[in-house]
């Protein structure tokens, strides 16, 4: 490393942002990802520092792809995503963990236990183990800048791309961090070399050797990285941990032995049995999967872990006191209170899209996004959701099974975003295998669940820079979509006939239902709408949307919640005695 | 010092993270060590939200658990009445005194509890504010969750200008002025 880093100031900062400035402060040059709660902040804050080029790509897999040949040239390069991202990027990273790096490359991954905002709760130190790839997990902010810095070290050094595991809890938690200065690192040259780079059987089988190399030789010096610290106490018991967890271990049992991991892959094995045989009884504290627990237990080493531990969910210090101290410490909740879901918001476009398919009847294979929303009640249209694009490629599959006419019943819905992600290859495979299902692609102009992020049919780059916008109806036509249509997302009317239309017809047909969300800027709120109590019958009629913004009060009056309302007029078409004005 | 613990509980898009960086703020000037815990993402979307605050001398875990909150700030009654099991003995609870029907009451599925205050008031410190009709007096209903943090504020050890000199430097600045008034207002109500 080159150059002196002197320590400035202290900050509070955001597991995400501390990873962005690790990146920036290693020297990093290339940065790419797709947004993914809880991953997103990552790019959002390497945007904002000038020396590193960073994007928004169209899904994870290109993101890395970006992130693999920045390194081949030479420089530092990251890749950040969420976890279910990563099986999107896992053709890329299993074959760079054989062709290794030039430039170090990091890939930051962030997991949801307790799924706050995702649709499976998978554990990616398992992906990475089958990967071999190496698994640093920090414990907080100030760590993860420490250990971006720390992974391009080892990156660069054994040969090959490092993820970083985050979670929820540390992506979204903020921390004291310390700030050093950038790190100025000259690029490496680059020499052809395709016996590394060129990953064809022969030479495939080379790197394979390479890869199982450096696999012993991380897990032996492994064993002194600094980042593995032993924190020995009473030795009665002895626990075993990495990341967050390791911050309840020590709210709840700051008496006790930790060995507390820095690299979950490989493990460092000899310390670990160090450990072990100094302590009388040794626990293994670890979210989600039990990966450090199984590989610890197949060494001959008695532990206890998930027998008394959960792999669902997030854990806390009260739960280690009662699973290990036999604390009785139950708090009851009150009972039976309404839950409060999350729903989408007053004026939402895809509420006005909604409407309509429920009230035609429609069955909608759905995508991620905020439209996912549309399963629950009130709405109750969105009949499946598994992961990024399969909403089209799901219908395609329903009507090989049971014909173009039992279709009729059903659309696909997806985001503007999404659609670009991995829809596109789906309504690729629509039109070549003579599909003639109904595709509604809801274009709000941004990617709106992870916080309005840009994406390449907005017109506008990660660093807000005007560059060109992939035009979806030109796209969807030159696909070979004979019947593509463009309907403004509230006109009701116009979106019912040309809906009844498509899904009738024995052509595919492609419906581009367009509203900017209703919280982006530009889509400004001209108007709100009020009530008039003398015409209302209380009919409930204009609630069947399922607007957060209407509510009845005390006099069982229906009102419109003047700070909620964003005046999308939804339920003005609603009211038959004509009740719902604008507030003039 | 032990570590102590706020939590501001409310429903998504009521402002909570702003709310919690002020708090955050303040701590690291008065030069304790910091922990916060955001929602961001899915669960943002009017759903319930939570952020824990927690700072001292050395603070480990992020999150404040059960029977452990020193002060809950409620932007909502029922969130007030869904998270209440986590206030500690004798800690304080300020309650915004506002109803926003989730949809499960508002499709008819379930109804709002009624006495929400009068519940919780039976075992509990509760101090109790009808901020959104203050923060109109004031000209932007949107300032309501300063308001809230003002009556929050009595119940902390720190000083009315550290509170306001924070706010000062965090806030937009075109919302400065407004943001301050809104702070004081709470800070004087008893």
């Amino acid at each position: 490393m080159k150059g002196a880093a002197k320590v400035t100031t202290k900050e509070l900062m955001l597991g995400n942002q501390a990873f962005a400035r690790g990146a920036y402060e290693a020297g990093c040059k290339v940065s790419a990802a797709y947004p993914g709660t809880p991953s997103t902040e990552i790019s959002e804050n390497i945007a904002k520092y000038d020396e590193i080029y960073s994007e928004w790509s169209p899904n994870e897999k290109v993101a890395l792809e970006v992130a693999i040949g920045a390194s081949i040239s030479g420089v530092r390069a990251l890749a950040s995503m969420k976890h279910v991202g990563l099986n999107v990027a896992a053709d890329p990273l299993f074959t760079a963990s054989y062709t290794g790096v030039n430039g170090g490359l990091v890939i930051i991954v962030a997991d949801d236990p307790g799924l706050y905002s995702s649709q499976n709760e998978q554990d990616t130190r398992a992906i990475a183990r089958a990967a071999k790839v190496p698994v640093l997990e920090p414990s907080d902010s100030a760590e993860a800048k420490e250990f971006v810095k720390f992974a391009y070290e080892l990156s660069e050094k054994y040969d090959t791309p490092v993820i970083i595991r985050s979670t929820t809890r540390l992506s979204h938690s903020q921390g004291l961090v310390e700030l050093s200065d950038r790190i100025d690192i000259e690029d490496k040259p680059y020499n052809r070399d395709i016996a590394k780079y060129v990953m064809m059987p022969g030479n495939a089988k080379g790197r394979h050797l390479a890869v199982e190399k450096r696999e012993l030789a991380l897990i032996k010096d492994s064993c002194n990285f600094p980042i593995n610290r032993v924190e020995y106490n009473d030795t009665k018991i002895g626990i075993i941990t990495s990341g967050i967890p390791y911050q309840y271990v020590k709210e709840a049992l700051p008496e006790v032995s930790v060995l507390k991991l820095g690299t979950v892959n490989p493990l460092p094995k000899g310390l670990i049995e160090e450990f072990a045989s100094r302590v009388e009884k040794l626990y293994i504290v670890e979210e989600l999967d039990p990966i450090i627990e199984e590989q610890v237990k197949s060494w001959g080493i008695n532990a206890i872990g998930k027998e008394i531990f959960t792999v669902q969910g997030e854990y806390s210090a009260n739960m280690l006191r009662k699973a290990i101290k036999g604390e009785d410490i139950t708090y009851h909740a009150v009972e039976g209170i309404p839950n409060r879901p999350p729903i989408l918001c007053p004026g939402c476009p895809h509420r006005s899209v909604y409407t309509i398919l429920k009230k035609l009847k429609l069955h909608a294979a759905g995508d991620i996004g905020c439209y996912t929303l549309g399963a629950v009640a009130p709405l109750s249209v969105v009949d499946t959701t598994i992961c990024m694009g399969a909403s089209i490629s799901t219908l395609h599959g329903m009507e090989k099974a049971k014909g173009k006419e039992y279709i009729k019943d059903w659309v696909a819905v997806i985001g503007d975003s999404t659609f670009l992600h991995t829809g596109v290859n789906s309504l690729i495979n629509m039109v070549y295998n003579k599909s003639t299902g109904t595709v509604l692609i809801l274009d709000n102009s941004t990617t709106g669940m992870t916080g309005h992020q840009d994406h390449a049919a907005t017109g506008k780059t990660l660093k807000g820079e005007v560059t060109y916008a992939v035009d979806l109806e030109k796209l969807c036509r030159a696909i070979g979509v004979p019947n593509v249509y463009v309907v403004n997302a509230y006109d009701g009317k116009k979106l019912e006939q040309t809906i009844k239309e498509a899904v009738a017809s024995d052509e595919i047909a492609v419906i581009i239902a367009q509203a900017p969300c209703v919280l982006l800027k530009k889509a400004s709120i001209t108007r709100k709408y009020y009530i008039d109590q003398e015409k209302c019958k209380k009919c409930g009629l204009c609630m069947k949307p399922g607007c957060p913004a209407k509510t009845k009060n005390e006099n069982g009056d229906i009102v419109i919640n003047e700070t909620m309302c964003n005046g999308c007029s939804l339920c003005v078409d609603f009211c038959k005695f004509d009740a719902i004005k604008a507030i003039e | 010092m032990k570590t102590k613990n706020i939590m501001i509980v409310g429903v998504g898009g009521q402002g909570t993270l702003l709310t919690s960086r002020i708090l955050g703020k303040l701590m690291i000037e008065a030069g304790y060590d910091v922990k916060l815990s955001e929602v961001h993402g899915m669960a943002q979307r009017g759903g319930s939200v939570v952020t824990f605050v927690r700072y001292g001398e050395k603070v480990y875990e992020p999150i404040v658990e059960e029977g452990q909150a020193d002060v809950l700030i409620a932007f909502e009654k029922l969130e007030a009445l869904r998270y209440i099991h986590f206030l500690k003995k004798g800690g304080a609870i300020v309650i915004n005194d506002q109803q926003i029907d989730p949809m499960p009451v508002v499709i008819g599925a379930a109804e709002y509890p009624q006495n929400i205050m009068e519940d919780i008031s039976k075992n509990h410190r509760v101090y109790k504010v009808n901020a959104v009709d203050e923060a109109k007096k004031l000209g932007n209903s949107k300032v309501f969750n300063i308001i809230v943090l003002g009556v929050a504020a009595q119940h902390m050890e720190f000083s009315k200008d550290q509170w306001l000199s924070v706010i000062e430097r965090t806030v937009p600045a075109k919302t400065v002025e407004i943001n301050k008034k809104a702070f004081e207002l709470g800070y004087s109500l008893a």
